[in-house]
């Protein structure tokens, strides 16, 4: 990749460590979401409910999968994608923070999950045709997958929010305790930066607009309405997270950590 | 192997398509991984060692891993047992690459076929008419995007009141 990067812009270690971390990110921010949307399994309001969510769940685990695969071969320590998802600890963790926040009621998981893919269609597209062809071609199969997900999200995010005054309450409700950590989408540092440069990452300025008019299009249609933006931004991506991810990565991590090398 | 050795490379291939022509998918089973279009590659490298690459189609479908152990064990049942086995992940999987065939027998098999090319993103959003398999009736009603395994949504039938599987555009 080294010849696709001008060398005043970042010298090789300080970009592929970027490149691992970025890629992390991303997989960790599935991961996470994924297994909070296992959870539902058995609980949502209907049986459709409940394969969509697992449906949902799987495709996030999957490209979990492929990324942390990625992740591990950049790594380097011998370490492979189980080992990067059962075996570290929450500080380890990369994932934004809202994918690990608890789900709530099916209100509080739908706008969760619609915050998050209109991101990830975002970020995927933008990383179709990225100068880094493994991460472009996990980002545009995953992109076609998040189309589903986000149709599944805004529909019932609409549903509920143009629905009874119960379901408008509760969703609204959601969205205003949800909506500040979405700062965090947006607060670039470092890794973003170096990413950014060396062509493989789209700007995260540059997603601000095209992410924002998205969910203002959605809030319209669901007659909801958009909370103040906080200036203060989580740092999840940053490995700082919630109380709530050591207790999600308790239960995750629980078997392959108590019956190491355990198969099926 | 002395089939191997005898034949030649254009034989060879014809005869790896057949063996991976007999692979069913786990979960479609009237369906061959070759009717499923996720046979992406068959070739030789300089040494004449033979390359299988197969796409998966969902990220997280978990026949995947079944298909991969299918074709492996159709291979080495085949005397192609040094034969490498790639995944290929580019272009990712998409639903129009389904052959005509694999349409004409998933409908047999009860399953709506992809109504559309997905050329266009703008193809998945657009409203379109799902036949039932059974009576042929465009008057259905999408119950769920998501259906029993990650490829299919969930449909019923208005005219003839059964409901059915549809096999998404992706």
């Amino acid at each position: 990749m080294s010849n696709t990067v001008p060398s005043a812009v970042a010298d090789e270690p300080a970009l592929a460590a970027a490149r691992l971390r970025y890629v992390l990110r991303l997989a960790d921010t599935s991961l996470v979401l994924g297994q909070r949307l296992g959870a539902w399994v058995g609980h949502a309001p209907a049986l459709e409910e409940d394969l969509g969510l697992a449906n949902l769940a799987l495709d996030l685990i999957g490209q979990a999968r492929l990324l942390l695969s990625y992740a591990a071969e950049l790594e380097g320590r011998g370490r492979d994608e189980d080992a990067l998802a059962f075996l570290r600890e929450a500080p380890e963790f990369a994932n934004l923070t809202l994918a690990e926040l608890p789900n709530g009621d099916f209100g509080h998981t739908i706008v969760r999950q619609w915050l998050i893919d209109t991101w990830q269609l975002q970020v995927y597209q933008g990383l179709s045709a990225c100068a880094d062809p493994r991460l472009a071609a996990i980002a545009a199969k995953s992109v076609k997958e998040t189309r589903y997900h986000h149709r599944f999200s805004s529909g019932w995010l609409m549903r509920l929010g143009d629905g009874t005054d119960e379901s408008h309450r509760r969703v609204q409700g959601a969205l205003d305790e949800l909506w500040p950590f979405t700062a965090e989408f947006f607060a670039a540092d470092e890794v973003d930066e170096l990413m950014s440069r060396a062509g493989i990452a789209p700007a995260l300025a540059q997603l601000a607009p095209a992410w924002s008019a998205a969910i203002d299009e959605d809030l319209g249609a669901a007659t909801l309405k958009r909370p103040a933006s906080l200036p203060y931004p989580w740092h999840g991506k940053r490995g700082v997270h919630s109380e709530h991810l050591s207790h999600l990565l308790a239960e995750m991590q629980h078997l392959p950590r108590t019956y190491p090398g355990a198969h099926w | 192997m002395a089939a191997l050795s005898a034949s030649s490379p254009a034989a060879r291939a014809v005869e790896l398509w057949a063996i991976l022509e007999q692979v069913p998918d786990p979960e479609i089973p009237v369906l061959s991984i070759v009717d499923l279009g996720i046979v992406r590659h068959v070739r030789e490298d300089a040494t004449g060692r033979v390359h299988v690459g197969l796409t998966p189609t969902y990220s997280g479908c978990p026949a995947t891993e079944v298909i991969r152990a299918s074709v492996r064990a159709a291979l080495d049942a085949g005397g192609f047992d040094e034969a490498v086995l790639e995944e290929v992940l580019s272009p990712p999987w998409t639903s129009d690459w389904l052959t005509p065939q694999g349409r004409e027998k998933l409908k047999a098999f009860g399953i709506a076929p992809p109504r559309q090319s997905v050329a266009s993103p703008r193809a998945l959003r657009a409203a379109r008419t799902v036949c039932c398999p059974r009576c042929g009736s465009g008057d259905s009603e999408r119950v769920s995007e998501f259906g029993s395994t990650p490829c299919k949504a969930h449909y019923r039938c208005r005219a003839c009141g059964e409901p059915f599987d549809y096999f998404k555009c992706i």
